[in-house]
Formats: structure tokens, C-alpha cells, sequence
């Protein structure tokens, strides 16, 4: 018996019995669509973040206080920060890096801002004048503030779109005051949306000179300090030259990373999440296989008696075995195409809320994990079938 | 004479709780070619058993079976069923067709299993059908058949492999009277086509449809006659049309059908 043969009956088998074979289904397509789903959602914030990442410039250096080498990622060794950057340090990478590289010292915290009788709790980045060049910002109306605010410490700030739509409604708002922490700020700029609400900081932040953030948080210290490289080829160089700079006052206290090992960071993580939820995804997929199994095996012992006519006009082993078999997979296969569908049409569907990005090695993942379910979970119950005794088939009521 | 078919010193036990029962003590049996034969004997005798091993589907414990000079005891489940594809026909007392599967499709399956194309297929299974007169029921499902109609669906699907024997156990057993007849003519008139015909009944009257009978108790086979008056299913047939049943065959195929029943079984295979 050839291949088409045992198809068309495994699909007859499978057409008698509508509602049974759809539910059997239901496992495989909720696994399915839960890898492509998940999957979708990984890839795409992962996207998302990187993307933003990549467009702040691929020449860009963050030297941070404190050891990563050992116990992880950034924020890790929080704990342990003995020594932190001044403004001074700054000042010595831009005196002794070549000319043409942008030195910004960088301040971050947190603060509320109020505006009549609104507030909003935004994170500031204090910068220098430079600072527009590192931050991934687009200008909307206004200005960054100039060196001689910088220089002079001036309250002035640059908003976030977040803010601006909270305390201003959307309006135009270059040119009022509001308090931040209770002083009194001018607002000179306000920056474009940036989207992706998964790095939605961005968007929650607002700028002011660096010098003004620290007496805002009263503070000497910075947070980090970015450098941008004249031109993308000069990072590599440009590390050692940094690590060197600042290795006499702190040793081994500070770390510095390029952009490309910070977006190589977080693609591993970003990358291990994605796996992860697959992995989730998946085990509700052998959930799925299992259903497939018990199903085949009711219905071995409910078509005992055919197996048994089967048998006694000719069938070999191989011809009840590959019957079921392909039951099962041809189970799994439609489970896992109807999957793929719902899965795909739900990615599509949350692109509105959360970034998706269809890859297609979870397609092709999923649909041979879902046929190897099939498989390996229908030969037990067509193996049992295959083996009975054809008399012992043709008596069992 | 050529034989078919040859049983020689089979054995056949069963353990039932720790019991040894004995079903076949030792048979020695010849089918020969193009014959009809009927083996009788009462419920329990081993008649059935012996049938099974005939039809190769289950093995004796002891001794050797032949079909066609071709020595079957040592072989595997996959080349028996080869034989019974290519060479074995059965018919069922309780029909044993597929459900939900058409009257074509039930007789095609062991061309299915014999690699035979589709569109031959085709031909020979609707040939089989027409030959045991149900031409015009070729795409109805089992349950919308009679008794006596299925079970010519099943003669169909026996014979559509042309096999060298065909084998019928209790063949009128689940059948009403006419039915019954009909059946065994449709039997007769494949053995006067020349196929070797292999009949298990309890019922003397359907034994006698056939030319000789083997009689089995106990799993032994206690005699063997020649039939002299063997019954014309054509006759019989005939009879009942014009309505003037002739008594002996009244008395006979009644008291056959009222007297001990064979286990019935309830159709179809679901």
C-alpha cells in the first residue's frame, strides 16, 4: 500500500470523527500560536531596543564607575561604586582624547516636575552642550541649552514628549516656567516622541545641563560620562586610550563600553528572554503532543475490530502502523498550520500595543516541532495497533 | 486429487485461567481443488479454530498448515498476511465490513493492501459487486444495506482478489431464511465457476449445500461423507418465489435456524 493510500484513509478516519479530531487540534494550536506569538514579541522588542540603540550612532563610548568584569551586566556591581566621576574627569578626557570627540558628562536622577497645578515625576539627564549629540533626540520646537548655560549652570530644560503632553497638553511649551523640585526652570526645547514604550525612559525624560542637575540633586558626582568618537572606526582605538586615561585615579573602579558591546549585551539578553518564552510556549506544545497520544489511543482501542478486518484482508504491520501514524500527524501538521495562522494574525493584531516582529525560524520551529509531535507521540498508539493479533482484533467488542 | 489446502497433525491449546484447553487435538484435513466443502460440527467442537487456522489467521500450536505446496508455519505476521491478501477469501457470519465506509470502498480495501492502482481498483471491485447482484448499491454505507446484503458486500470483497480459496464461517448464521439461501447460491455459483469453497456451519441443511462434509467434536474430525442429495440453493430459490415451499426444505432450513444459534454478533464493525 502506497503513501496516498494510507493518507486518504487517515483523513476519512480523521472526517468521522469531527468534532473529537478538533479538539485534539486545540492543543497543538494553542502551542503553536503561543511560540509564534511569544516568539513574535520577543524579536520584537528586541528589535525595538536595539534599533533605538543603533540610532544614537555606532560611535559612541559609556564610561561607567564601578567593576563589570566580573558578576554580570550593567547595574550590577551597583553596590560596590567606591569612587565616583567628577566634572574634573571629564574635563581630562576632553583635554587629552584627539580633537573632535565629544565628552559628555552625564548626570541622571529623578524629579517632579510642576506646572500650575500639575506635576510629573520625569528622570533627568543632565548634560553639556554637546549633549544633543549623544542623546538620541529629535528637536521638536526650541533649542538645546547653549555652552554659556551650561558654563553658568542655568535652569533651563528641554522636555520630554511624556511631560509636555502631562503638564502642557501638548501645547507649545518653549518659553514657560515651571518648578522642578521647587525651583523655578525655563523651558527652552522639547523633544519628539520617540515611541517604543519599551524604552519609553526616552520619552519620560527631560534635559537640563549637567551643572544644573548637580545642584538640583546636590551632588558633585556624574552618573557616566559618553564620549563620541569622530568617526566609527576610532572606537576601538579610542577604549584603551580612555581606560589609560582614567586608570590612575581609579584602578580597576570603572568600566567602559562601546556601543556595539552594549548592544551586543543586550541582543544576548534580550536574545536569552526570547528563548525562554519559546521554551514556555513549547511546553504547552508537548501538552498538545500528549493529547495527541491519548486520542490515538482511544481511538486504537475504539477501531480495534477495523484493525482486525484490516488485518485479515491483507494489511501488514507496516500498512496499520503508517495508518495511524499519519493520523496523528496529519493531526499535528493541520494543528500546526492553523497555529502558525492564529499566531501570525495575533502578532499583526498587538503590533499596536507591543512590538512584534514575525521571525521566520519560529515558523518553520514550530511547524516541525509540531509534526515531530506527531510523530513521536502517534507511533506508541499505532505501534500497539499494528501488533495485534489479528484473530484476538476480530473478537474484541 | 489436488489439494489446496493441507492441515496435518495440528494441535491447537489455549490457556483459560491456568487450564490447558484443548481446541484442535489433532487434524488432518485436504481441501481439494475447486471442491466445496463444509465443516460441521456443534458449538464449541473447534470448528471455528480450525477455520482461523485454515484462514491463517491465528497459528496452531503444534503441526504444520499448506497452501499450496507452500509451507505457511514459519511464517512471520507479515508474509501471512501477504497469503491471506493474495490467496484467502473471507466471509464472516457477522460481516465484518468497515462502518461509514462505502459498499466500493469495503470491497476494494484488500486491493488496497495488494498495491493494486486505483482506477483497476475501481473496475474490479464494482465487477465483484455486480457478480453477487448488488451493482446498483455500489456507493451505500453498510448500515443502510440488509443483513443478506452485507453480507454479499463481504462475498464481494472475498472474491475480488481472486483467491485461490474462499472461506465462509457461519455464513447464514446472522441471516433470515431468504437471505440465507441467497448467500449459498451466491456461494454455489462461485464454486461452479471453479473456486475452491471452504464452508463452517453447525447447520446440517447449509452443510449440505456443499459436496463434502467434515465432521468435528472436540476438536477432533470424527467422520467424513460424500453429500449424495446435495441441496440447489437455485432450487431453493425458486421455491420461495412461487411461494410453494417445498416441506423438506421448510423443515429442514427452519429447524436448522431455530435450533442452537451461533453466538450472534451484532453487524458491522464499528
Amino acid at each position: 500500500m502506497n503513501f496516498v493510500e494510507s493518507f486518504r484513509i487517515a483523513l476519512r478516519a480523521l472526517n468521522a470523527n469531527k468534532v473529537r479530531s478538533a479538539l485534539t487540534m486545540l492543543g497543538v494550536i494553542i502551542g503553536v500560536a503561543a511560540v509564534i506569538l511569544l516568539v513574535a514579541i520577543g524579536s520584537g522588542v528586541q528589535r525595538d531596543i536595539t534599533g533605538s540603540i543603533e540610532g544614537l550612532g555606532s560611535n559612541l563610548l559609556f564610561a561607567l564607575p564601578g567593576d563589570f568584569s566580573e558578576g554580570g551586566g550593567p547595574g550590577g556591581g551597583g553596590a560596590d561604586i567606591r569612587k565616583r566621576f567628577k566634572m574634573e574627569d571629564a574635563e581630562t578626557l576632553r583635554r587629552r582624547l584627539p580633537a573632535g570627540t565629544v565628552v559628555v558628562p552625564v548626570i541622571q536622577g529623578q524629579a517632579t516636575l510642576k506646572y500650575g497645578n500639575r506635576t510629573f515625576r520625569a528622570s533627568v539627564t543632565g548634560g553639556n552642550d554637546q549633549g544633543d549629540q549623544v542623546f538620541n533626540s529629535t528637536y521638536n520646537t526650541g533649542r538645546h541649552y547653549n555652552r554659556g548655560e551650561y558654563v553658568s549652570g542655568e535652569r533651563v530644560l528641554v522636555l520630554g514628549d511624556g511631560p509636555r503632553q502631562e503638564l502642557f497638553g501638548g501645547q507649545n511649551a518653549v518659553g514657560r516656567e515651571l518648578t522642578v523640585n521647587g525651583q523655578r526652570f525655563k523651558v527652552i526645547g522639547s523633544i519628539e516622541a520617540q515611541g517604543g514604550s519599551l524604552t519609553g525612559d526616552q520619552d519620560n525624560a527631560v534635559y537640563m545641563p549637567a551643572t544644573t542637575a548637580q545642584r538640583l540633586f546636590g551632588t558633585s558626582d556624574l552618573s557616566s560620562i559618553i564620549l563620541k568618537a569622530p568617526e566609527a572606526e576610532d572606537v576601538k582605538a579610542m577604549k584603551p586610550q580612555i581606560e589609560k586615561i582614567l586608570r590612575p585615579r581609579f584602578g580597576d573602579e570603572f568600566t567602559v563600553f562601546t556601543q556595539e558591546e552594549t548592544l551586543g549585551l543586550l541582543t544576548q539578553i534580550l536574545g536569552t528572554l526570547t528563548v525562554m518564552l519559546a521554551g514556555i510556549a513549547g511546553i504547552s506544545l508537548l501538552v498538545g503532543g500528549i493529547g495527541i497520544m491519548n486520542i490515538m489511543l482511544v481511538s486504537v482501542s475504539e477501531r480495534t475490530r477495523e484493525i482486525g478486518i484490516r488485518k485479515a484482508v491483507g494489511a501488514r504491520t507496516y500498512d496499520i502502523m503508517s495508518q495511524f501514524v499519519i493520523e496523528a500527524v496529519v493531526l499535528s501538521v493541520t494543528g500546526g498550520l492553523v497555529g502558525i495562522a492564529i499566531g501570525w494574525l495575533g502578532a499583526l493584531a498587538l503590533q499596536s500595543v507591543v512590538p512584534t516582529e514575525i521571525t521566520w525560524w519560529a515558523v518553520v520551529i514550530a511547524f516541525f516541532f509540531s509534526a515531530a509531535v506527531g510523530v513521536f507521540f502517534g507511533v506508541y498508539p499505532a505501534w500497539r495497533a499494528s501488533r495485534l493479533d489479528p484473530i484476538t482484533a476480530l473478537r474484541y467488542e | 486429487m489436488t489439494s489446496v489446502l493441507d492441515v496435518v497433525g495440528v494441535v491447537k491449546t489455549y490457556e483459560l485461567e491456568g487450564l490447558e484447553v484443548r481446541a484442535l487435538d489433532g487434524v488432518d484435513m485436504a481441501v481439494h481443488e475447486g471442491e466445496m466443502l463444509a465443516i460441521m460440527g456443534p458449538s464449541g467442537s473447534g470448528k471455528s479454530t480450525l477455520m482461523h487456522i485454515i484462514g491463517l489467521l491465528d497459528r496452531p500450536t503444534t503441526g504444520t498448515v499448506t497452501i499450496e505446496d507452500q509451507d505457511v508455519s514459519n511464517m512471520s505476521a507479515n508474509e501471512l498476511a501477504t497469503v491471506r491478501n493474495r490467496r484467502i477469501g473471507f466471509v464472516f457470519q457477522s460481516f465484518n465490513l468497515l462502518a461509514r465506509t462505502t459498499a466500493m470502498a469495503n470491497v476494494e480495501l484488500p486491493l488496497v493492501y495488494a498495491g493494486v492502482a486505483a482506477s483497476d481498483r475501481t473496475k474490479r471491485a464494482s465487477e465483484a459487486l455486480e457478480r453477487v447482484g448488488l451493482g446498483d448499491r455500489l456507493k451505500h454505507m453498510p448500515n443502510q444495506l440488509s443483513g443478506g446484503q452485507q453480507q454479499r458486500v463481504a462475498i464481494a470483497r472475498a472474491l475480488v482478489t481472486a483467491p485461490s480459496i474462499v472461506l465462509a464461517d457461519e455464513p447464514t448464521g446472522n441471516l433470515d431464511s431468504r437471505s440465507g439461501v441467497e448467500v449459498m447460491d451466491i456461494l454455489q455459483g462461485l464454486n461452479r465457476e471453479g473456486i475452491t469453497v471452504v464452508l463452517v456451519t453447525h447447520d446440517d441443511r447449509v452443510a449440505r449445500h456443499a459436496q463434502r462434509i467434515v465432521h468435528i467434536r472436540d476438536g477432533r474430525i470424527i467422520s467424513e461423507e460424500q453429500v449424495e442429495k446435495r441441496v440447489d440453493a437455485r432450487a431453493e430459490l425458486e421455491a420461495l418465489r412461487s411461494g410453494a415451499v417445498p416441506e423438506h426444505v421448510e423443515n429442514v432450513w427452519v429447524n436448522g435456524n431455530s435450533g442452537v444459534r451461533p453466538d450472534s454478533d451484532d453487524g458491522a464493525a464499528r
